[in-house]
């Protein structure tokens, strides 16, 4: 079901009605629907992005429930279990979205506890102190929200409202992390050293939550042509950091890059040096924590496998006991 | 046509949930989740999607039972009233600033 | 505020979801990507009531306050460790509800020694607690998490349903809200039992040993105590649930074909701060932080 362009087709590539239908949805920026053709790049790209993202949900979990049965008062105690439960609500949506793109959830979690899947580096990284919770609201969330902003507008349908649906309710996260860091600067000399030494250690790391640089980003041009992502690595970064500036200035912390500094020409704080040896050698698994977060979500899943079975068991019987009756009474 | 996403190589199928936010308003679709059974699946909405007081009923659909209408086809579907202007008010050009028409 | 999020499904999102920079209602502009916060009525975090607690009304308050707060505090564990994703929600779900009744009471008990519900949380010492042994068993597998649930949740329904009526109006005010939240407990936990019970013969196996692991403990629960001789009318008496408890358990044990095991019964005593061995070592994982920084806030 090919036509061509012109009439001459030594000269131009062929493409297909329906990759033109497809074509002209993206440039018009419409949304590509599930059932719609796409390429299979895209179908591809977009089920390693979904699934990176919504495994990055489900580990992310983990840091912060460390601190779930330790939270210093029931309120703290209270708010933290429900952004960690929110954690696996949003997984659960994104996997949803990957789903209507052919990939199963059990396919991905497989993936994922087999170590064949990736997800964000920012969650191998340990949460020693208290602080840290404030830290990841603020910085790792406040990363994760100004990716995800955009990606509301992803050119794929089901990916964009899962999108609109985690960032309406993640406008929770980052304020209770900026919170806890707040009362934390406003106490004792302990607790504000507390603050200062967590956004030491997630500062960097949350910047590079934003991949690497521009020209060293091999799937970002691609990712942009087809409006699943919106704006650049870089940009983004620049944006965050932009914000950061004054958050921190009203937290009372001192932000650990003795390079950063306001540029007057373009109206941006310019950043010093990332250090990308470490995002690569995370990435490569070499992190603090990337065995242990794997061990604990695979230890979840096969001690709950004899729960979901027997669901599905009990669901089986039901089934059979039903039509067994409904036969009996017709 | 089924919906997408629903896989028997699952060891439990996938649900589409729908939400009445309001009293007065339809139930919308809001998204999925996965359950062993119907009772489950509609307590696994509620938990999951009325966490915030979103909802005031909750529907779920076995995302196998639901039938969709064929993209490819899409034009013999949907195209059909282009053209058919006289099917809207604004079509009736002539009775403007006419009150109460 | 910059743009709003909206969560309905017809629209598209970015004619609500900018991230562009634009001037929202207010005039200010905000050029960063941020999600505007929505303007929601927020209900009372706590149920409080314009009364002191006495110091009777105080201690029965630290009773089922700190049941409440135990119990959430295992569960609250279980996130990110449950069988499945929707369950992580639903088990925070349950955890979030208890620890909202627990709040509640201790903040009430509080009310008559001048102490926050977190000084009542965070510098007891185990012998001033007063949780039952049941809801210090440890979480255990699912089963024993969905037996501990079982049992728990129907006592905490017929409590509540009676406490409505109970002369303190602070108290019949927190059980008025935690009886339809236990409720949904009660059919949380029976859903599950029903399931294990039937499901695999593994399944089956661990619900029968996990109910039977459990209920030693079942007796202390309706013990009474000379404090509920000096709240009549106020407190519910626990010897006078035990009849409608056995009665709502009784039909979802039959369906699930599953016998009460009559073996131990424990001895109990945590009303009077005789705890299990579990208890010292969930204190210490709870208490740990708080009692290093003694005077903070957080």
């Amino acid at each position: 079901m090919t036509s061509t362009i012109t009439p001459d087709t030594s000269a131009t590539v062929a493409i297909s009605v329906e990759e033109q239908q497809f074509n002209d949805l993206i440039e018009a920026d419409s949304r590509i629907e599930p059932r719609d053709w796409m390429p299979e790049g895209y179908r591809k790209s977009l089920v390693r992005q979904i699934s990176q993202h919504a495994h990055s949900e489900i580990i992310g979990m983990q840091p912060e429930s460390n601190w779930i049965t330790r939270a210093p008062s029931l309120k703290r105690k209270a708010i933290l279990m429900a952004k960690v439960q929110d954690e696996a609500g949003h997984g659960l949506y994104l996997y949803s979205a990957a789903q209507t793109l052919g990939a199963t959830r059990d396919d991905m979690t497989d993936a994922l506890i087999a170590g064949k899947a990736r997800y964000s580096s920012i969650f191998n990284y340990p949460t020693p102190t208290w602080a840290d919770m404030g830290s990841i609201g603020w910085l790792v969330d406040g990363a994760a929200i100004c990716n995800q902003v955009p990606l509301c507008r992803a050119s794929y349908g089901p990916y964009g409202r899962a999108m609109v649906r985690i960032c309406k309710e993640e406008s929770f996260h980052q304020r209770q992390g900026f919170e806890i860091l707040l009362e934390l600067m406003a106490g004792t000399e302990e607790q504000r050293e507390m603050a200062q030494d967590s956004v030491n250690r997630w500062y960097w790391p949350a910047l590079m939550m934003f991949g690497p640089p521009d020209d060293d980003s091999p799937n970002s041009a691609q990712s942009m042509a087809w409006k699943i992502k919106r704006h650049s690595n870089d940009d983004l970064r620049q944006r965050f950091v932009n914000m950061l500036v004054p958050q921190a200035a009203v937290l009372g912390v001192t932000l650990p890059d003795p390079d950063l500094h306001f540029n007057e020409v373009t109206q941006q704080w310019d950043l010093g040096e990332i250090d990308w040896t470490e995002f690569h050698e995370v990435l490569a698994g070499r992190g603090p924590n990337n065995a242990q977060r794997l061990q604990r979500r695979r230890d979840a899943h096969e001690e709950g496998q004899w729960v979901r079975e027997a669901a599905a068991a009990y669901a089986r019987k039901q089934y059979a006991l039903t039509t067994t009756l409904e036969m009996a009474a017709s | 046509m089924t919906t997408p996403g629903d896989s028997a190589a699952e060891i439990w199928p996938l649900w589409e949930v729908f939400v009445r936010s309001n009293r007065g308003l339809s139930h919308v679709h809001v998204g999925s989740l996965h359950a062993p059974d119907e009772t489950l699946a509609v307590r696994n909405a509620r938990d999951l999607y009325t966490r915030r007081s979103e909802g005031v009923s909750v529907w779920v659909v076995p995302a196998a039972a639901i039938t969709t209408s064929d993209p490819d086809a899409k034009g013999a579907f949907f195209e059909s009233p282009a053209g058919k202007n006289y099917r809207h008010a604004s079509y009736y050009s002539k009775s403007e600033g006419v009150k109460h028409l | 505020m910059s743009e709003r999020i909206n969560s309905d499904a017809d629209s598209h999102a970015d004619s609500h979801a900018d991230d562009h920079g634009h001037a929202d209602d207010h005039g200010h502009v905000d050029d960063h990507g941020h999600v505007a916060v929505d303007v929601t009525t927020l209900d009372a975090e706590l149920i409080e009531g314009p009364s002191v607690a006495t110091a009777d009304v105080a201690e029965y308050a630290l009773w089922l306050g700190d049941d409440s707060l135990i119990l959430a505090q295992q569960l609250g564990a279980w996130i990110s460790r449950a069988p499945e994703l929707e369950e992580d929600v639903a088990l925070g779900n349950v955890a979030l509800d208890l620890i909202g009744h627990a709040r509640s009471l201790l903040h009430y008990a509080g009310t008559a020694s001048n102490r926050t519900e977190d000084d009542l949380a965070y510098w007891r010492t185990e012998p001033d607690f007063r949780s039952l042994h049941i809801v210090e068993q440890p979480n255990g597998d699912f089963a024993h998490t969905i037996a501990r649930q079982f049992i728990v949740a129907h006592y905490l329904f017929e409590l509540y349903s009676r406490l409505r009526a109970s002369a303190d109006a602070t108290l019949a005010a927190i059980a008025a809200k935690a009886v339809k939240e236990v409720d949904y407990h009660r059919d949380h936990s029976t859903q599950w039992v029903l399931r294990l019970a039937h499901g695999t013969d593994e399944s089956r196996r661990r619900m029968i040993t996990a109910l039977s692991d459990l209920w030693p403990y079942v007796d202390e629960v309706f013990r009474d105590n000379p404090l509920i001789d000096r709240l009549e009318g106020i407190a519910v008496r626990p010897s006078t649930l035990r009849s409608a408890f056995d009665a709502a358990i009784a039909p979802v044990l039959a369906e699930a074909e599953l016998e009460i095991a009559r073996g131990f019964v424990a001895s109990g005593g945590g009303r009077t701060g005789t705890h299990s061995e579990h208890l010292a070592f969930l204190l210490a994982e709870m208490q740990v932080l708080t009692r290093a920084h003694p005077g903070a806030s957080w």
